[in-house]
């Protein structure tokens, strides 16, 4: 069985969140069809990298390091990558949707003749009849996206071209460490042969890259809270119930004001402005100020134990009641519809 | 010898203003009543391929569009922002492409140019916001590729320089000539028509146009060559039908599900189990998380 794989971006020798998002879903993926997780790593200054990537399931672990791989420039890294492909025949390659993903993966899947499919929001196995032909298709990678401005979702599929390529935005899937233990094998892969010095006509004169920061603008989901969660402690639930829908925590002034989360996660007109496909409000009352900067999410559902709260105006699902009682509820449910 | 720049772009419709008319009784989108634009991102592009025309006297800007006969439109507007020529790419059988298919024909149509010294695209298009197709016919002419530009400081006949707006920040680059760019909506917004070109151009017509004319062009296009638009199918650049539309596809679309837009009713729940157990359901089903 061809093994399932996910390119792996570093900044300042840290992998990106986007990576260890996709790491997760692809041991997942893994699991479901009985294959292996190989994953690859291209850059400089690699060594020990592979004690932030076989937490999350790795087997296999593609290497390569050498200094002109660092900063990323596509033609090197696409001619790495399809390589490797050509070597290890992978069923499926997921890559982030990324300033760096989204310029590589459609030069590999030109290479190589694969069908991409950009910006997927789930990735689901499952089978296939050709109408035409009546062939039958088992475990096809199903790679469901929005389109046409989100007025749709369209489930695509590559049935005969290896790999299945896809990209990920950041915060779409969940991060979860598989297995602190679990140890893979390094594959170093040789440069010499690879590497021609035509491979490098775009140079880098300049760069500036803001360190990753909490950043809740570019998460799909947002579980925001105010000053009706009432403490820091509590607002540990809000990180529980974020990491298990794969979403970040935002909160309103008051409670950022109280100390109960950082500055960096206030949403509102002071604030930053958020279009979530999901926004929940726990314990917030909806003042303008803060709704100026959520009104737009594709989906808002409010807690609040006082049914005439504003927010309740905008939301499209109010549930009235105690956060203590119903975020726990929510977690709990989600697990169970989820198995 | 002119400098070429080639720009690609694509007619869309218009997915940002799903104004009510464009909304079936059902919720769902009626795609025909969307209007069809200039793709904003490909309109971004020609504004840099202008202002090196601006820079340099000796450049000739040329516009792509693949897509149906109606696309001529953006030629146009193209030729009233100052482009100095158009070509329709179409043919029934690019039906279906997808971004592998469409960069096929689209660098097929490129090569028919050479020598260009530039090609340059909108990062994506907001139909299908893949921005593969740049990339993709950047690998198929085997150039280098530059994407998301910002803004080009600096250009000579051998390289440019390009700042480049990346998630989290900036990067600048230089790439020899030629190269493929793609121009990210930071960049400068394209220009208004120009009144001039606007009466020089609008009676500018694709060969499949003139048709459908009563009003006779033979005279008019005899004086003024410039206001024929050339279409080029799949003869005419001899592309591989295999590679085309459907069959030159890798990925099919298996499923379409519109998405059901209600006016805003708010559902009211309490904190009871089968009430949150529901909603979770209901999220799980609609993708909203999952
Ligand atoms: C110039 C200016 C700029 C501002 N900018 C911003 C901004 O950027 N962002 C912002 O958020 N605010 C901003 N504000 C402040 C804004 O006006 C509100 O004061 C603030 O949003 C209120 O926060 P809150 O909803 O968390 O608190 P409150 O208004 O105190 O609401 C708390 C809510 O929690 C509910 N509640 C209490 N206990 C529970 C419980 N156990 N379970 C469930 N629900 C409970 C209550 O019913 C109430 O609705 C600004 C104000 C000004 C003047």
């Amino acid at each position: 069985m061809n093994n399932i794989f996910v390119y792996c971006e570093i900044e300042d020798g840290q992998v990106a969140d986007v990576s260890l998002e996709l790491l997760t879903k692809g041991r997942k993926l893994a699991n479901e069809i009985n294959c292996k997780l190989e994953a690859a790593v291209i850059g400089h200054k690699l060594e020990g990298i592979e004690k932030q990537l076989f937490p999350f399931g790795v087997d296999i672990l593609h290497l390569a390091d050498e200094p002109r791989l660092a900063p990323y420039t596509t033609l090197p890294h696409c001619e790495v990558i399809v390589k490797l492909f050509e070597k290890i025949k992978p069923e499926v390659a997921i890559f982030g949707a990324t300033s760096v993903g989204r310029d590589l993966a459609p030069r590999v899947a030109s290479y190589l003749k694969c069908g991409l499919t950009a910006d997927c929001t789930s990735l689901v196995f499952g089978d296939h009849k050709e109408t035409k032909t009546g062939k039958e298709y088992k475990n096809l990678l199903y790679q469901i996206r929005p389109a046409f401005g989100g007025n749709i979702i369209a489930t695509i599929i590559n049935p005969d071209t290896r790999p299945q390529m896809a990209t990920v935005r950041e915060g779409v899937m969940k991060k979860e460490i598989y297995n602190e233990d679990h140890k893979g094998t390094i594959k170093k892969i040789k440069l010499d042969e690879v590497l021609r010095d035509e491979l490098f006509p775009v140079q880098i004169v300049e760069r500036h890259i803001e360190k990753q920061k909490v950043n809740i603008k570019s998460s799909q989901i947002i579980i925001s809270g105010g000053y009706g969660v009432g403490s820091k402690e509590n607002f540990d639930m809000l990180f529980e119930l974020a990491e298990v829908l794969g979403g970040e925590v935002g909160g309103s002034r008051a409670a950022v004001d109280a100390g109960f989360v950082d500055h960096a996660r206030q949403v509102g007109q002071t604030g930053v402005t958020v279009r979530p496909k999901l926004y929940i409000a726990c314990g917030i009352s909806g003042a303008v100020q803060h709704t100026a900067g959520m009104s737009e999410s594709a989906k808002i559902i409010a807690i609040n134990n006082d049914p005439k709260a504003p927010i309740n105006q905008i939301a499209d699902y109010s549930i009235i009641g105690n956060i203590e009682d119903i975020i726990p509820k929510m977690i709990k449910f989600y697990k169970k519809n989820t198995k | 010898m002119s400098f070429r720049i080639i720009v690609l772009a694509k007619q869309v419709p218009d997915t940002r203003n799903v104004g009510k008319d464009a909304m079936k009784a059902d919720g769902t989108v009626n795609r025909g009543a969307l209007p069809a634009i200039f793709n904003p991102e490909d309109l971004h592009a020609l504004e840099q391929a202008l202002r090196i025309k601006e820079l340099r006297k000796d450049v000739e800007i040329i516009l792509l569009t693949m897509g149906p006969p109606r696309a001529a439109d953006i030629i146009r507007e193209a030729l009233y922002r100052g482009a100095d020529k158009g070509y329709l790419i179409t043919d029934r059988k690019f039906a279906g492409s997808d971004t592998l298919a469409t960069s096929y024909v689209l660098s097929l149509a490129v090569k028919k140019l050479e020598p260009y010294h530039l090609v340059i695209a909108g990062r994506q298009a907001i139909d299908g916001d893949t921005a593969q197709v740049g990339p993709q016919v950047g690998e198929k002419l085997r150039l280098p590729q530059v994407t998301y530009c910002e803004e080009i400081q600096n250009i000579s006949q051998k390289e440019i320089t390009i700042k480049r707006r990346l998630e989290r920040g900036v990067e600048t680059v230089t790439s020899p000539i030629p190269t493929l760019i793609t121009v990210h909506s930071s960049a400068a917004s394209c220009r208004p028509r120009n009144a001039r070109l606007l009466m020089q151009y609008k009676h500018a017509r694709t060969v499949s146009e003139l048709q459908e004319e009563t009003k006779d062009y033979t005279e008019m296009l005899t004086n003024k060559p410039y206001l024929r638009i050339d279409e080029w199918g799949v003869a005419d650049l001899d592309a591989k039908v295999e590679q085309l539309g459907i069959s030159g596809s890798p990925t099919k679309v298996k499923k379409i599900e519109n998405v059901v837009f209600a006016a805003k009713e708010s559902v009211v729940l309490s904190s009871d189990n089968k009430d949150i157990d529901q909603l979770m359901k209901d999220l799980i089903e609609s993708h909203v998380i999952g």
